[in-house]
Protein backbone atom coordinates (compact mmCIF):
# COMPACT_ATOMS: atom_id res chain seq x y z
CA UNK A 1 0.00 0.00 0.00
CA UNK A 2 0.97 3.23 -1.04
CA UNK A 3 2.29 6.16 1.53
CA UNK A 4 -0.83 7.52 3.60
CA UNK A 5 -1.38 10.89 1.52
CA UNK A 6 -1.87 14.56 3.71
CA UNK A 7 -4.57 16.77 2.98
CA UNK A 8 -4.32 20.19 4.21
CA UNK A 9 -8.13 21.88 5.04
CA UNK A 10 -7.67 25.54 4.65
CA UNK A 11 -10.11 28.33 5.19
CA UNK A 12 -10.70 31.46 6.72
CA UNK A 13 -10.62 30.24 10.04
CA UNK A 14 -9.09 27.23 10.13
CA UNK A 15 -12.23 26.18 12.39
CA UNK A 16 -15.43 26.59 10.51
CA UNK A 17 -15.69 25.60 6.48
CA UNK A 18 -12.64 23.59 6.91
CA UNK A 19 -13.86 21.01 9.36
CA UNK A 20 -17.42 20.49 7.26
CA UNK A 21 -15.27 20.34 4.32
CA UNK A 22 -12.64 17.99 5.78
CA UNK A 23 -15.46 15.52 7.53
CA UNK A 24 -17.58 15.87 3.76
CA UNK A 25 -14.46 14.26 1.92
CA UNK A 26 -13.56 11.94 4.59
CA UNK A 27 -16.73 10.60 4.42
CA UNK A 28 -16.90 10.31 0.30
CA UNK A 29 -13.29 8.84 0.20
CA UNK A 30 -13.79 6.34 2.78
CA UNK A 31 -16.88 5.45 0.19
CA UNK A 32 -14.59 5.26 -2.43
CA UNK A 33 -11.85 2.55 -0.27
CA UNK A 34 -9.17 5.40 0.57
CA UNK A 35 -8.15 6.98 3.81
CA UNK A 36 -5.58 9.67 4.70
CA UNK A 37 -4.87 12.49 7.23
CA UNK A 38 -6.20 15.81 7.87
CA UNK A 39 -4.84 18.44 8.87
CA UNK A 40 -7.12 22.08 9.17
CA UNK A 41 -5.59 25.66 9.33
CA UNK A 42 -6.27 29.48 8.19
CA UNK A 43 -5.73 30.11 4.28
CA UNK A 44 -3.10 32.69 5.55
CA UNK A 45 -1.26 29.64 7.25
CA UNK A 46 -0.97 27.87 4.13
CA UNK A 47 2.35 28.85 2.98
CA UNK A 48 3.97 27.98 6.02
CA UNK A 49 2.39 24.36 6.22
CA UNK A 50 2.21 23.66 2.78
CA UNK A 51 5.65 21.65 2.24
CA UNK A 52 4.55 18.94 4.70
CA UNK A 53 1.17 18.05 2.85
CA UNK A 54 0.90 16.41 -0.22
CA UNK A 55 -2.24 19.00 -0.96
CA UNK A 56 -4.70 21.72 -0.11
CA UNK A 57 -8.22 21.91 -0.58
CA UNK A 58 -9.41 24.94 0.48
CA UNK A 59 -12.31 27.32 0.66
CA UNK A 60 -10.71 30.76 0.31
CA UNK A 61 -8.22 32.03 -2.01
CA UNK A 62 -4.81 30.32 -1.03
CA UNK A 63 -1.30 32.35 -2.17
CA UNK A 64 -0.01 32.25 -5.36
CA UNK A 65 3.25 31.42 -3.77
CA UNK A 66 1.87 27.68 -2.86
CA UNK A 67 3.05 25.37 -5.49
CA UNK A 68 1.37 21.80 -4.27
CA UNK A 69 -2.05 21.64 -5.90
CA UNK A 70 -4.99 23.40 -4.65
CA UNK A 71 -8.51 22.18 -4.66
CA UNK A 72 -11.05 24.02 -4.59
CA UNK A 73 -13.47 22.92 -1.56
CA UNK A 74 -16.76 25.46 -2.09
CA UNK A 75 -18.75 22.68 -3.36
CA UNK A 76 -18.96 21.00 -0.31
CA UNK A 77 -20.33 23.75 1.92
CA UNK A 78 -22.86 24.50 -1.81
CA UNK A 79 -23.74 21.01 -2.82
CA UNK A 80 -22.96 22.67 -6.82
CA UNK A 81 -20.30 20.06 -8.62
CA UNK A 82 -19.34 18.13 -5.68
CA UNK A 83 -18.75 15.14 -7.82
CA UNK A 84 -16.56 16.44 -9.90
CA UNK A 85 -14.10 17.76 -7.34
CA UNK A 86 -14.45 14.27 -5.50
CA UNK A 87 -12.98 12.78 -8.59
CA UNK A 88 -10.19 15.46 -8.56
CA UNK A 89 -9.11 14.28 -5.00
CA UNK A 90 -9.52 11.00 -5.55
CA UNK A 91 -7.32 11.52 -8.67
CA UNK A 92 -4.71 13.46 -6.56
CA UNK A 93 -4.96 10.25 -3.66
CA UNK A 94 -4.55 8.06 -6.07
CA UNK A 95 -1.16 9.35 -7.64
CA UNK B 1 -37.05 17.35 5.37
CA UNK B 2 -35.79 16.97 8.62
CA UNK B 3 -32.35 18.52 8.99
CA UNK B 4 -31.98 19.03 12.87
CA UNK B 5 -30.93 22.59 12.27
CA UNK B 6 -34.02 23.68 14.67
CA UNK B 7 -32.26 21.54 17.91
CA UNK B 8 -29.38 23.72 17.51
CA UNK B 9 -30.96 27.31 16.53
CA UNK B 10 -32.38 29.43 19.29
CA UNK B 11 -36.07 30.52 18.78
CA UNK B 12 -34.76 34.12 20.29
CA UNK B 13 -31.66 33.97 17.51
CA UNK B 14 -33.95 33.65 14.20
CA UNK B 15 -35.33 36.66 12.58
CA UNK B 16 -37.18 36.49 9.37
CA UNK B 17 -37.80 38.65 6.64
CA UNK B 18 -35.50 41.25 7.89
CA UNK B 19 -35.22 44.62 6.50
CA UNK B 20 -31.75 45.09 6.47
CA UNK B 21 -30.48 46.40 3.14
CA UNK B 22 -26.32 45.54 3.79
CA UNK B 23 -24.50 42.73 4.93
CA UNK B 24 -22.89 45.00 7.73
CA UNK B 25 -26.65 45.32 8.79
CA UNK B 26 -28.03 41.95 8.99
CA UNK B 27 -24.96 40.61 10.62
CA UNK B 28 -25.11 43.34 13.50
CA UNK B 29 -28.66 42.19 13.90
CA UNK B 30 -28.07 38.49 14.47
CA UNK B 31 -24.87 39.44 16.58
CA UNK B 32 -26.53 41.14 18.82
CA UNK B 33 -29.05 38.50 19.30
CA UNK B 34 -26.22 36.13 19.94
CA UNK B 35 -24.81 38.56 22.23
CA UNK B 36 -28.19 39.02 24.07
CA UNK B 37 -28.86 35.33 24.81
CA UNK B 38 -25.04 34.98 26.06
CA UNK B 39 -23.71 33.32 23.10
CA UNK B 40 -20.87 35.91 22.33
CA UNK B 41 -18.76 38.64 23.45
CA UNK B 42 -19.33 42.55 22.60
CA UNK B 43 -16.23 42.23 20.58
CA UNK B 44 -18.17 39.61 18.46
CA UNK B 45 -19.84 41.71 15.97
CA UNK B 46 -17.24 43.59 15.01
CA UNK B 47 -15.08 41.22 14.40
CA UNK B 48 -17.46 39.76 11.93
CA UNK B 49 -18.33 42.51 10.03
CA UNK B 50 -14.38 43.19 9.95
CA UNK B 51 -13.74 39.28 8.95
CA UNK B 52 -16.19 39.69 6.00
CA UNK B 53 -14.60 42.38 4.44
CA UNK B 54 -11.42 40.82 3.77
CA UNK B 55 -12.30 36.87 3.84
CA UNK B 56 -16.17 36.41 2.85
CA UNK B 57 -18.40 33.81 3.48
CA UNK B 58 -21.27 34.10 0.63
CA UNK B 59 -21.90 30.58 -0.69
CA UNK B 60 -22.96 30.54 -4.72
CA UNK B 61 -25.64 28.22 -4.74
CA UNK B 62 -27.10 29.53 -8.30
CA UNK B 63 -30.06 30.89 -6.83
CA UNK B 64 -32.05 34.23 -7.15
CA UNK B 65 -31.12 34.26 -2.95
CA UNK B 66 -27.85 32.93 -2.08
CA UNK B 67 -26.42 31.81 1.82
CA UNK B 68 -24.26 33.81 3.79
CA UNK B 69 -22.32 32.04 6.76
CA UNK B 70 -20.47 34.75 8.33
CA UNK B 71 -18.25 34.18 11.57
CA UNK B 72 -15.04 34.95 13.15
CA UNK B 73 -11.92 33.69 15.63
CA UNK B 74 -13.23 31.28 18.77
CA UNK B 75 -11.78 34.18 20.98
CA UNK B 76 -14.87 36.09 20.77
CA UNK B 77 -17.08 32.78 21.15
CA UNK B 78 -18.43 32.38 24.84
CA UNK B 79 -21.03 29.16 23.80
CA UNK B 80 -21.46 27.42 20.21
CA UNK B 81 -24.73 28.95 18.86
CA UNK B 82 -26.26 29.09 15.57
CA UNK B 83 -28.45 32.44 14.67
CA UNK B 84 -30.14 32.53 11.15
CA UNK B 85 -31.70 35.65 9.58
CA UNK B 86 -33.85 36.00 5.95
CA UNK B 87 -34.10 38.59 4.55
CA UNK B 88 -37.39 40.48 2.91
CA UNK B 89 -34.65 41.79 -0.25
CA UNK B 90 -31.58 40.22 -1.00
CA UNK B 91 -28.49 42.09 0.54
CA UNK B 92 -24.78 41.74 -1.02
CA UNK B 93 -22.11 39.29 0.23
CA UNK B 94 -18.75 38.82 -1.67
CA UNK B 95 -18.52 34.80 -2.71
CA UNK B 96 -16.41 32.88 -0.30
CA UNK B 97 -14.22 31.51 -3.14
CA UNK B 98 -13.81 34.29 -4.95
CA UNK B 99 -13.60 37.66 -3.11
CA UNK B 100 -14.20 40.16 -6.30
CA UNK B 101 -17.64 38.43 -7.01
CA UNK B 102 -20.88 39.65 -5.25
CA UNK B 103 -23.54 37.68 -4.61
CA UNK B 104 -27.49 38.41 -3.61
CA UNK B 105 -28.18 36.81 -0.21
CA UNK B 106 -31.35 35.89 1.05
CA UNK B 107 -30.06 33.81 4.39
CA UNK B 108 -27.81 34.07 6.55
CA UNK B 109 -26.56 31.82 9.01
CA UNK B 110 -24.15 33.64 11.46
CA UNK B 111 -21.76 30.67 13.09
CA UNK B 112 -20.39 31.09 17.01
CA UNK B 113 -18.15 28.23 16.98
CA UNK B 114 -15.33 27.75 19.56
CA UNK B 115 -14.59 24.06 19.39
CA UNK B 116 -14.26 22.31 15.66
CA UNK B 117 -14.39 19.11 17.31
CA UNK B 118 -17.45 19.35 19.14
CA UNK B 119 -19.35 21.41 16.58
CA UNK B 120 -19.31 19.20 13.37
CA UNK B 121 -22.85 18.13 13.95
CA UNK B 122 -23.97 21.63 14.00
CA UNK B 123 -21.84 22.47 10.56
CA UNK B 124 -23.14 19.51 9.11
CA UNK B 125 -26.54 20.64 9.75
CA UNK B 126 -26.21 23.84 8.18
CA UNK B 127 -24.38 22.47 5.16
CA UNK B 128 -27.40 20.10 4.71
CA UNK B 129 -30.09 23.00 5.04
CA UNK B 130 -27.74 24.62 2.59
CA UNK B 131 -28.00 21.97 0.08
CA UNK B 132 -31.46 21.56 0.69
CA UNK B 133 -33.52 24.15 -2.31
CA UNK B 134 -36.74 22.86 -0.50
CA UNK B 135 -35.71 24.02 2.78
CA UNK B 136 -34.33 27.56 1.72
CA UNK B 137 -37.56 28.15 0.02
CA UNK B 138 -39.68 26.78 2.83
CA UNK B 139 -37.51 29.21 4.97
CA UNK B 140 -38.09 32.05 2.39
CA UNK B 141 -41.49 32.26 3.09
CA UNK B 142 -41.72 31.30 6.73
CA UNK B 143 -43.21 34.08 8.84
CA UNK B 144 -43.09 32.23 12.02
CA UNK B 145 -41.31 30.10 14.65
CA UNK B 146 -43.71 27.03 13.71
CA UNK B 147 -43.49 27.62 9.55
CA UNK B 148 -39.51 27.71 10.55
CA UNK B 149 -39.99 24.40 13.01
CA UNK B 150 -42.30 22.55 9.70
CA UNK B 151 -39.05 23.19 7.26
CA UNK B 152 -35.87 22.95 9.54
CA UNK B 153 -37.63 19.59 12.07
Amino acid sequence: MARQKTILFACGTGIATSTAVNVAVTEAMKARGLTFNAQQAKATEVPGLADSVDFIVATTPISASVTKPVIKGLAFLTGVGKDKVLDEIEAQLRK
Amino acid sequence: MSDGLMQLLDPEAIVLGSDASTNEEIIRILAGRLEALGYVKSSYADAVVRREMTIPTGLPLERADNVAVPHTDPEHVLKPGIAMGTLRKPVTFANMEDPDETLPVGFVFLLAINDKDKQIEALQSVMATIQNPDALDGLRSARTLDDVRAVLG
